[in-house]
């Protein structure tokens, strides 16, 4: 970090130089490219400091994500981190996992990425119950692009393809991943910070398929489209809406327009992983 | 434990030699997805890469196949997948990846009749085009046709080795008549096979630059989990792998993901020649049809026309400076293929009207009859 900053802090603060989370984002591609009020950087910083706090080597690590705005996470942490296409962070992830079954496989992506256009495969990881950590982050609308219609747009709610609002279903996903067969399914908002780290540090730990779905406000499209006021506003709306319920049946997490957000940890098991049971199937079949 | 190279005589199909290819040149990943006329292929690995160690996952789509390799490449596995035209098609966008992250990895296409799902238990050799240019954007690859069981174990190994000297996608193009086809196929010793390592770099940890290439044009390479902190991306990216979305890294990139192919083209072009000395007529082919090529020249040369065969085993790159030489001596190219017309616009953009570039079409479902091919001959030596 630049040392002109330590002007602007209070005299009585010791600056070094150094922020906590310098060493694991990639100071030279500072700063991003996310508008203000965007949620990710606050979920890029929770993630952070998940895996700090986790204690398991940073070279452990890699962080795959696929196109969008959450997309770009992958070239922001100061990882082994892979940009892929659009839909296809999970089979990539997937491939990464089988050849290095020791590293910890991230995929850090949105809901347009992970649940339309990678619908299929997504399901398909959670199926196997691939050891891989999906960090979901679900701002209702298609942000790169420029504000369109996602799989998770609320009913009623406009987007530049819904200009008179959206007359179709959006999914649940906890309750699609989890009757696929995770073993490990969360939801949070960008404001539960601290809830939302802790579930990335047993999302990272589980042994199979783990999912972190974070609602994260887009105030430059979604919210500005809606009339639901600025970024301050949309936490605010979150911490007077959000209810937590842990064990919920995840069949109960369907979002409305402005309506009830229901978070917390809804799965929590223990099953053998693909790997697993491909190592024991064939031990019990073949022999070692 | 079973061995990785099963040394011996074998009597196996196209499809299963592939595999066998594989697994010799040290593929230990194979993601894919049920499809005729390329299934046997994924079979076979399913049943030998648990006796090595190997990983085989059946995907959900073959878009997920080709992501799988690229992501178990960049884990440090060689890779790789069969399948046939539309699960080709579907690998396209993540050939793309492939070719733009500069991952190594292989991808059997063993040809049936398209276009959709046409003809799925018949021969074509229609994918010739897509295999250059099926995915978006400028790149170049490297295609290799074998016309033998025995060709696609050696092939597959050659394919392997191409893919990790010039990190790059690299297309096995077989077709149904080669992957069903039953042969003697002979696999040599493991010390006889020459397998090519990953070009890994070893210098420096903090120095390490994904994309700056060394003097071939070739970056080398690192794996995931050894400290690198390595960032790559389908964007337009330099040196360090990070996104620069200008006009000038644009140029600068993909230039030179074209120019590590275009200016080792020499050492990739492969072919084999026939009764080249006094040809008057010289017949371009490649896969199975270089099988009946071959019987049409014989057939033609006891007629006393005289007629060389040019067979192509590297299709892309495209060996453009042999065709030029022959263009500036020869009377026509004959060049049959199971599609409507797709090398032979290689043949004649490359013969530049100094001889002409006679097509032998088929639309595919079977090779071709050798008289049909003969017949075209003679009309070209009238």
């Amino acid at each position: 970090m630049s040392s002109d900053l330590s002007a602007a802090l209070p005299k009585n603060v010791p600056f070094d130089g150094e922020h906590p989370k310098d060493s694991l984002l990639r100071q030279d591609r500072l700063p991003h490219i996310w508008c203000p009020t965007c949620g990710i950087g606050t979920v890029v910083g929770a993630f952070v400091e998940a895996i700090r706090e986790s204690g398991i080597p940073e070279e452990n690590f890699v962080v795959v994500s696929g196109i969008g705005c959450t997309g770009r996470v992958a070239g922001y942490v100061n990882l082994d981190s892979f940009h892929t296409t659009h839909g296809r962070a999970v089979p990539f992830a997937t491939g990464l996992h089988l050849a290095k079954p020791g590293m910890k496989v991230i995929v850090f992506s949105g809901d347009g990425d992970l649940v339309a256009i990678g619908g299929n495969h997504l399901i398909h990881a959670a199926r196997r119950n691939m050891d891989i950590t999906i960090i979901c982050v679900n701002n209702f609308i298609y942000g790169m692009t420029g504000g369109q219609l996602a799989p998770t747009t609320p009913f009623h709610a406009k987007t530049t393809t819904s200009p008179f609002g959206a007359f179709e279903y959006p999914f649940n996903v906890p309750h699609l991943v989890a009757s696929c067969g995770a073993s490990y399914v969360a939801r949070w908002t960008a404001l539960h910070i601290r809830r939302l780290k802790k579930s990335m540090m047993e999302a990272i730990q589980k042994q199979g398929f783990s999912f972190v779905e974070v609602i994260a406000p887009c105030s430059t499209l979604y919210a500005r489209r809606n009339r639901l006021g600025t970024g301050y506003d949309i936490m605010k709306f979150y911490h007077d809406n959000c209810e937590i319920r842990h064990g919920a049946d995840t069949k109960d997490l369907d979002m409305e327009f402005q309506g009830k957000i229901i978070v917390g940890k809804f799965v929590d098991i223990e099953k053998p992983t693909w790997l697993q049971l491909l190592k024991d199937g064939l031990k019990k079949v073949v022999g070692e | 434990m079973k061995k990785g190279v099963l040394t011996g005589e074998h009597f196996m199909n196209g499809d299963t030699a592939c595999a066998e290819g594989g697994i010799a040149a040290g593929c230990r990943f194979f993601a894919g997805y049920p499809i005729t006329p390329a299934t046997e292929a994924a079979e076979r690995m399913a049943e030998r890469l648990p006796e090595v160690d190997g990983v085989f996952i059946q995907m959900e789509d073959e878009l997920a196949s080709m992501n799988a390799l690229l992501g178990a490449a960049w884990g440090g596995a060689k890779s790789m997948t069969s399948t046939s035209g539309p699960g080709f098609s579907l690998m396209m966008e993540n050939l793309g990846l492939g070719a733009m992250m500069e991952t190594p990895c292989v991808l059997v296409n063993v040809q049936r009749g398209g276009p959709s799902t046409g003809l799925p238990t018949l021969v074509g050799q229609q994918d010739m085009m897509q295999a250059r240019w099926g995915s978006h954007g400028d790149y170049e690859i490297i295609a290799i046709c074998p016309n033998s069981p025995q060709e696609c174990f050696d092939f597959t190994v050659d394919a392997f080795n191409l893919s990790e000297q010039y990190r790059v996608p690299v297309l096995v193009m077989t077709d149904e008549v080669i992957g069903h086809i039953t042969e003697k196929v002979v696999i040599p010793p493991a010390d006889q096979i020459k397998v090519v390592p990953r070009r890994m770099y070893n210098g420096p940890l903090k120095e390490y630059k994904p994309y700056l290439p060394d003097k071939d044009l070739v970056p080398p390479m690192v794996e995931a989990g050894k400290g690198y902190r390595i960032h790559t991306t389908g964007l337009t990216h330099d040196e360090r792998g990070y996104p620069v979305v200008t006009a000038e890294e644009q140029q600068k990139l993909v230039r030179r993901l074209v120019d590590k192919i275009r200016k080792n083209a020499d050492k990739i072009v492969r072919y084999e020649q026939e009764w080249m000395e006094d040809a008057d007529i010289v017949v371009v082919s490649y896969g199975i049809t270089s099988r009946v090529t071959h019987l049409v020249a014989e057939m033609a040369r006891k007629k006393g026309i005289r007629v060389g065969h040019l067979r192509l085993i590297v299709a892309w790159p495209f060996p453009e400076k042999r065709i030029r030489e022959l263009a500036e001596k020869i009377k026509a190219f004959v060049v049959p293929e199971i599609n409507l017309g797709q090398m032979v616009l290689e043949v004649e953009r490359c013969a530049k009207g100094k001889a002409e570039a006679i097509h032998v079409p088929n639309a595919g479902g079977d090779v071709h009859d050798p008289d049909e091919i003969l017949a075209v001959i003679e009309e070209a030596n009238r």
